[in-house]
């Protein structure tokens, strides 16, 4: 058969192009699990949020308290980077002025000057470090709102925490385990340099029927977790009964932390 | 017929089909035994019914593709527990559940990935995150 | 054709040898940085992205100007842009090669980085990014090749040509409009929240990236006998000079608004970069100098005098280029960190391991530059005897 050299290559081209398509064709046909389910002792809800009552906080505290901040880095294996620049923190304490920039004025800041604020990740209803996120490895969750990492699939482009309008995400600049100065919690994975991290609402908790760590561990009980839509729940009692105040309504981004002040 | 340059080309070829075979010949003679991972941690012992998530020859094959599915199923959908074909349940968690008998690490999953040669540190990269078990040597 | 890039004269020889020093000291560099993760960099919790992201951004930016002379040839048939359409689109190449070396050294994990191929994310600007960048990169290489190719034959560029021409114009916007995007749509940065960042990116882009093809105009009319014509250069001066107004005049725009409304979140990160806040201002000498830079550029590319000749146009020229990569390549970036969410100051600065992988990409683009622009060169050389 007579053929020239173009047409033979054309010809080749296409074949490897089809041999190629049949591991493509693998990877995208389902296998599907046998079964998978979720835990039965999980805690359920359709959108977590999390009423924190400062006044307590400041009121029944003790000076100087970090139960929850510590209780979450332990329970999470954060380590302790020990400088600002790079430091790696899920929840964390700040003054007024900084939780609620533009709220604070010469005046009406004698009331809560020097107050710490408790932060954290927002789990807004319409996160931007979701939208901005290349590989969907920060996702809401559809069935509790929680807004996840996987850690697996950061390419780890901080485009999240360019996004995130509260500073609630870390990254991974180094080896975090060298710097894990607290015991290490044997059931949680640490992470690896290059990814970004954050509070996760202790959705691994959440699923053995516990709620999240900085909740069991504050004393006074300021921090609340619930399901905002359960009318019945206790975060829903605390909103229907105290004025509250949230982070930076104006962008849009629709934090589910609420304070009492 | 005429080779052009030939006294470049043949060395070169014999250079680059030496360089392209290395991975056949570079480790001849220093076959090492087939690995053989244990199974004897007390945990499995103590167990009535010796039985994997799934078949030991499925496992061999397929747990690198398991324990990816698993992660999708726990990380991204919140599933964490998995019913087997034996209609047992298992908590989907490499560090909680697999290791939890199969805790000798060292004499499982490393018997065949070093075997492989897969280092330690790039492929596979499990425990630069998840917590590998302290062994009792 | 690509073998008419390993021949030339002893100094081309000498210039690409001191391009692969570069390009070998960077990648040593990045190979350090790899191991050792981004924590070699300057960048921070709060200044999350850094230098290398500050390259991407102005880049992109030199690559899209590459419209400003396809478009006039093909589109209006202006003539004049012959000869250089094909060292614009081979400085897009060469600046789209670098952006994309630029976003995988910040990455933090490569390795992962087709993840934004297996799962696309359409809701995300970074994906279209990802496209539209890879398909200019393509699309100009596709283009300059065959047209160069079709010179050297002495015939006319196959038909399927003409039809990615157009689309590469068009795309040339959306490169630009789609990096500014990344910016201009996160709530929680002020500076960056202006509807105006696409506009500025693109005025800017079409001053420093012209610019800088005048620059290497001259510098192939001094070493080869390739001259773009007298006719190209007062033209393409004419271009820089209405980007370099419009430029100047979008970043006055930002300053009214900052300090006409007083608005604390408008006004902080400008005040961050030309008078420093809370005893900060580590990059009050760079904006200044940027400013200082633009308006004599301005002096000298307003008045036809200057403009037109060689001399001052080149240092005009040398002004437009700094001056647009201090204000992108430099203020953009870093201010829109400062302050952070929470109104504190936290400055950053390149470390040198960083520095030294910028220059090692630089370096690469230039060496991509000028294989490319040694080979159109010796093919119009040819053509032309």
């Amino acid at each position: 058969m007579e053929t020239s050299r173009r047409s033979f290559l054309k010809a080749g081209g296409l074949c490897t192009l089809g041999l190629a398509s049949l591991p493509a064709a693998d990877a995208l046909a389902q296998a599907a699990l046998p079964k998978v389910m979720a835990n039965p002792t999980a805690l359920v809800g359709k959108k977590w949020g999390m009423v924190i009552d400062m006044k307590k906080c400041w009121e029944k505290g003790k000076e100087g308290c970090k139960d929850c901040v510590n209780a979450c880095h332990v329970t999470h294996n954060v380590p302790d980077i020990g400088n600002v620049k790079e430091e790696i923190k899920w929840i964390w304490q700040d003054e007024y002025e900084h939780a609620f920039p533009g709220q604070a004025t010469h005046y009406n800041e004698e009331f809560i000057h020097g107050k710490k604020f408790i932060l954290l990740c927002n789990h807004c209803t319409n996160p931007p470090c979701v939208r901005v996120c290349p590989t969907k490895a920060t996702f809401k969750r559809k069935e509790d709102g929680i807004v996840m990492m996987d850690f697996h699939r950061c390419i780890g482009c901080r485009f999240c925490m360019a996004g995130c309008p509260y500073a609630s995400r870390s990254f991974n600049f180094k080896e975090p385990r060298p710097f894990i100065k607290t015991e290490l919690n044997q059931t949680f994975p640490t992470r690896e340099r290059g990814v970004v991290e954050k509070c996760s609402f202790c959705e691994e908790r959440l699923a053995k029927g516990q709620i999240p760590a900085c909740v069991e561990a504050c004393k006074p009980g300021a921090l609340v977790f619930g399901d905002l839509e359960d009318p019945k729940s206790e975060v829903r009692k605390l909103l229907a009964s105290h004025y509250t105040i949230q982070r930076k309504l104006e962008l849009g981004t629709g934090p589910n932390i609420f304070y009492i002040v | 017929m005429k080779i052009y340059n030939g006294d470049k080309i043949i060395p070169g070829l014999i250079i680059f089909l030496g360089l392209i075979t290395l991975p056949l010949w570079y480790n001849m003679g220093k076959a090492a035994p087939a690995p053989e991972p244990k199974l004897d941690t007390p945990v499995i012992q103590r167990l009535a019914e010796k039985q994997c998530v799934l078949p030991k020859g499925e496992m061999r094959t397929g747990h690198m593709q398991l324990l990816n599915d698993w992660r999708t199923e726990v990380v991204r959908n919140g599933k964490r527990v998995y019913v087997s074909k034996t209609g047992k349940e298992f908590n989907m968690s490499l560090q909680n559940e697999c290791i939890r008998c199969h805790s000798n690490k060292s004499q499982f999953c490393d018997s065949c990935h070093n075997y492989a040669g897969l280092p330690a540190s790039t492929t596979p990269y499990c425990w630069t995150c998840h917590i590998a078990p302290k062994e009792n040597k | 054709m690509l073998e008419r890039a390993f021949s030339g004269s002893d100094k081309y020889y000498r210039w690409m040898t001191a391009l692969l020093v570069l390009m070998g000291l960077g990648f040593a560099t990045y190979l350090y940085q790899y191991n050792q993760g981004l924590t070699i960099t300057g960048m921070s919790r709060d200044v999350s992205w850094g230098f290398y992201i500050a390259q991407f951004t102005f880049l992109v930016g030199v690559a899209a100007s590459a419209v400003m002379v396809v478009l006039p040839y093909y589109l209006h048939n202006v003539k004049v842009f012959g000869r250089i359409t094909i060292l614009g689109e081979f400085l897009a190449v060469a600046a789209v090669t670098m952006c994309l070396l630029f976003i995988v050294v910040d990455l933090g994990k490569p390795m992962r980085l087709l993840n934004v191929i297996i799962y696309p994310t359409p809701n995300s600007i970074l994906f279209w990014d990802m496209i539209v960048l890879n398909g200019y990169l393509f699309l100009n290489i596709l283009v300059g090749w065959n047209v160069l190719e079709s010179e050297r034959k002495g015939v006319h560029y196959p038909d399927w040509v003409k039809p990615l021409i157009y689309t590469s114009i068009p795309w040339a916007v959306s490169i630009h409009t789609v990096t500014a995007f990344l910016y201009a749509g996160l709530p929680g940065r002020h500076y960056w929240l202006t509807a105006i960042m696409a506009a500025r990116f693109l005025a800017s882009a079409f001053a420093s990236g012209p610019a800088l093809l005048i620059l290497l105009a001259f510098i192939l009319r001094r070493n080869t006998k390739f001259d773009p014509g007298r006719q190209a250069i007062d033209n393409l001066s004419q271009i820089v000079t209405y980007a370099m107004l419009i430029s100047v005049f979008f970043v006055g725009l930002e300053f009214f608004t900052a300090f006409y409304s007083q608005i604390p979140g408008h006004m902080h990160a400008l005040q961050y970069l030309f008078f420093g806040l809370e005893g900060h201002g580590k990059l009050i000498p760079f904006m200044w100098t940027f400013a200082i830079l633009a308006v004599v550029a301005l002096v000298l590319l307003i008045n036809p005098k200057t403009r037109k000749d060689d001399k001052t146009l080149q240092i005009a020229c040398v002004c437009v280029f700094v001056s647009m990569w201090l204000e992108k390549g430099l203020g953009l970036v870093v201010a829109g960190f400062i302050p952070n969410p929470l109104e504190q100051v936290r400055e950053y600065a390149p470390t040198v391991p960083e520095l030294m992988i910028s220059l090692g990409i630089w370096a690469t683009g230039f060496f991509v530059l000028s294989v490319l622009y040694k080979m159109a060169i010796s093919v119009k050389e040819e053509a032309a005897s």
